[in-house]
């Protein structure tokens, strides 16, 4: 292993393996490009439909139901199914067929805790809210999304960092990102190469994560307000 | 038959002989990792109950190994330990960690201390109150743990297929390389069938150990388990 | 003159119940004054509370605010005019004290320097620490965030004042304090409050009129704190005031509202009572020093009468008073 491990350091040290369409910055850019369209297009997907249900506080057994069988196709099955149909009707390798195969699994942890978050926030906050003369969709911008910001952030950061880590199955059709490393890596029987793919995916899954951690204690200063018990005279 | 038929019914007709063979071999790795999996994520999570410190690095460590993405890892361990079901199993079996111990310490914790304080009142032991009251009432964070657990090996297990590990996911491995949609198609719609059948399953099981939820009128929790924060 | 709020049989039941929630009740209550609706658990008093800002519609029977009916307002307008005050103060974790006690103002588009204005004069008003303005509820203790509950339903100066149990959830020493800071507010702002509790003591104290509710709604009695002690007009009633209605009605009177004696001939070794005490504290005094009777005293401390246990008897008029005797 050793050897492998001072074979990834001549790898990542090499300036050619920087350059061009093969270097890491540019497979890396792609890879955050695939990344964002399938989490934003999840996302404006999943967030409002699961806030609003949370909001008529209805659709329990639908979104359980949603979120299992999101859970249960594995995206790589997706990937291949959709695969041949895209190079079909002219969607082309790589980038296309991917999207709807991370899309499907960025899906249920962001619907899930949107649903959850709003359904679960504290009724006598709503009922205030409601006795204020707060219109059902102020209840739902001003209190009940923000009271839940915390549970919903938790759900994009989550599907975030799925969507990273399964974005490498693309090399599979194609797609030129960070999974090629992989993918080449593996059938050339470089493991350098390999290793370079898998620890570039980590590092670009652990930066976005602290990166979220930040956005979420700057999104939320009134969580913080809850874990600083001594100003509080009881509980 | 067109050419370019999606799915060729005859091809599926003369490999149901391999067929039935990935079926096993795929319930076998999922069963194995959720199995072994589940022991590991016990200890794991009761010796993090007793131990502050110890909770930190199991979840830190396991949160990180989650992040590594599967291909990833697969492909690492078969330069270690080759093409065999133990490269597979290790790979398997760490992802189940993160939910596992997640959410059997959550379980336990969620157990109301009055409901705790009352067992030790009667006199449990420590053991007898683990196993008796503690895990008993834990049960339907377990079982929900169990539920992602599974499904999510059954997909990892399609994944191991693409590094020559069998399964459906050698179909699916094979289809792409070959452009060969009939075998991508059954590669993919065995697995989500069978995810779906093994949580089924583990649904089925829950509803008989825990009796006591079943008047779901007046459950208060929302029926499945929340995708937690990793780390 | 018209009633802040009256009440023309109103009856409620929910879907798929089979009995009435709330059954045609009626009641006027006056502007200015505290109304308490007080009973057991499922005697529809909160409801009838949600009815008024219209969280709960009615199945029949009219609600009028200040002679118009309620349902030709626009609910969130009424909601708005209408400050609501509930167990848990429902404050909204996120937001700041000061921004959670702004909310309806900035509904209604004041500019921020009166938002803030008021925000300052508010503060003052229910006794809190401007220094809280910043904080977040959760930092809070629970009679704190009850008086932030309080500023937030008062912030837009509503006429009208719904509370709905707003201090069950804090100790009793805690909800005492806030039940005094409640009787002085409402002396300096005389807003029209009704008041939902289950704690008859709370509602002897707090209310100028009680309504007490009975299951499904069915109202037993509706009358003064002193009427409703010295004649409860059904066991229920008689039931659910308690044991010592005679010596909780001297608690209500103070000593200056009814006929006193003359100053006895000899003050010194007498225990005395100032106007403002109640007639509890007369009594107290009579049976701790062993005496005849006390000296009252005004203001600036001069005796002007004195009471005996005679005296004090008749102001309750349960016993045969003196007069029907001779």
């Amino acid at each position: 292993m050793s050897g492998a491990l001072a074979q990834f350091g001549q790898y990542v040290t090499d300036h050619h393996h920087w350059d061009g369409p093969r270097g890491i910055p540019h497979r890396t850019v792609e890879h955050l490009r695939l990344s964002v369209t399938a989490m934003v297009a999840a996302a404006a997907v999943a967030l409002p439909l699961g806030a609003w249900l949370g909001h008529v506080r209805r659709g329990g057994v639908v979104v359980q139901w949603l979120v299992n069988i999101g859970r249960a196709v594995p995206s790589l099955a997706i990937l291949a199914i959709l695969f041949p149909l895209s190079l079909r009707y002219g969607f082309g390798l790589g980038f296309w067929p991917t999207v709807p195969a991370l899309v499907v699994l960025a899906i249920p942890p962001m619907f899930a805790n949107a649903y959850a978050g709003v359904r679960g926030v504290d009724p006598a906050t709503v009922e205030a809210a409601r006795g204020m003369g707060l219109r059902p969709a102020q209840v739902l911008s001003r209190v009940e999304v923000p009271t839940a910001l915390p549970l919903i952030l938790t759900g994009v950061r989550v599907a975030t960092l799925q969507v990273i880590a399964t974005a490498t199955l693309s090399a599979y059709v194609g797609f030129n990102g960070l999974g090629s490393f992989i993918n080449e890596g593996f059938r050339q029987q470089d493991d350098a190469k390999l290793l370079t793919g898998a620890v570039a995916v980590a590092t670009v899954a652990l930066t976005v994560d602290a990166l979220f951690v930040l956005l979420v204690r700057r999104a939320t200063p009134w969580r913080m307000a809850s874990a600083r018990p001594s100003r509080k005279g009881t509980t | 038959m067109n050419a370019d038929s999606f799915i060729w019914w005859d091809w599926v007709d003369r490999h149901l002989g391999e067929i039935r063979t990935a079926t096993y071999e795929h319930l076998r790795l999922t069963v194995i990792a959720v199995g072994l999996g589940f022991v590991l994520s016990l200890a794991l999570a009761l010796l993090s109950l007793r131990w502050r410190a110890a909770r930190a690095i199991v979840t830190g460590l396991a949160g990180l190994l989650y992040t590594i993405p599967s291909l990833a890892l697969f492909a690492v361990l078969v330069t270690i330990t080759g093409f065999s079901t133990l490269t597979a199993e290790i790979g398997l079996v760490g992802y189940t960690l993160l939910i596992l111990v997640r959410n059997i310490i959550e379980g336990i914790e969620g157990v109301p201390a009055a409901v705790r304080e009352a067992a030790e009142g009667m006199g449990l032991n420590p053991l007898r109150r683990l196993v008796a009251v503690d895990l008993r009432l834990a049960t339907p964070a377990i079982v929900a743990g169990l539920r992602i657990a599974t499904v999510t090996t059954v997909g990892l297990v399609t994944v191991t297929g693409l590094i020559g590990m069998g399964g459906y996911g050698s179909f699916i491995d094979e289809g792409l390389k070959r452009s060969f949609s009939t075998e991508i198609v059954v590669g993919a719609g065995l697995s989500v069938v069978m995810a779906m059948a093994l949580d089924s399953v583990l649904v089925g099981i829950q509803r008989v150990l825990t009796p006591w939820q079943r008047s779901s009128r007046h459950r208060t929790n929302l029926g499945y388990e929340l995708p937690k924060p990793i780390a | 003159m018209v009633p802040a709020l009256r009440l023309v049989a109103v009856s409620k039941r929910f879907p798929g119940a089979r009995t009435d929630a709330v059954a045609d009740l009626s009641l006027d209550m006056p502007e200015g004054t505290v109304t308490a609706l007080v009973g057991p658990s499922g005697c529809g008093k909160t409801t009838t509370l949600r009815m008024i800002n219209r969280l709960v519609e009615p199945t029949s029977g009219s609600i009028d605010l200040f002679g118009t009916d309620i349902r030709q307002l626009d609910v969130h307008e009424l909601r708005r005019r209408t400050g609501y005050v509930i167990q848990q103060a429902g404050l909204f974790p996120h937001r700041t004290v000061a921004a959670n006690i702004a909310t309806v103002p900035q509904l209604l588009g004041w500019d921020k320097q009166r938002v803030r204005e008021r925000v300052d004069q508010l503060v003052g008003l229910v006794g809190l620490d401007p220094e809280l303005l910043g904080r977040y509820p959760a930092e809070l203790s629970g009679g704190q965030q009850q008086r932030v509950g309080v500023a937030r339903a008062l912030a837009a100066d509503p006429p009208l004042l719904l509370m709905d149990e707003p201090y069950s959830a804090v100790d009793p020493i805690v909800r005492a304090h806030l039940q005094d800071e409640l009787l002085d507010l409402q002396r300096r702002v005389r807003k029209t409050i009704v008041l939902v509790t289950h704690d008859i003591d709370e509602a002897l104290k707090l209310a100028d009129q009680i309504a007490v509710l009975n299951i499904g709604g069915v109202l037993e009695q509706f009358a003064t704190p002193d009427e409703l002690l010295r004649a409860p007009a059904s066991p229920f009633v008689e039931q659910f005031l308690g044991r010592e209605r005679a010596l909780r009605r001297l608690a209500l009177q103070p000593v200056g509202t009814g006929p006193i004696g003359p100053v006895p001939e000899v003050v010194e070794g007498l225990p005395t009572v100032t106007t403002g005490a109640p007639l509890r504290e007369a009594l107290d005094a009579i049976v701790a020093w062993g005496v005849e009777q006390v000296v009252v005293v005004g203001d600036d401390g001069s005796p002007v009468g004195g009471l005996d246990l005679l005296t004090i008897t008749e102001r309750i008029g349960n016993a045969p008073s003196r007069r029907d005797t001779a």
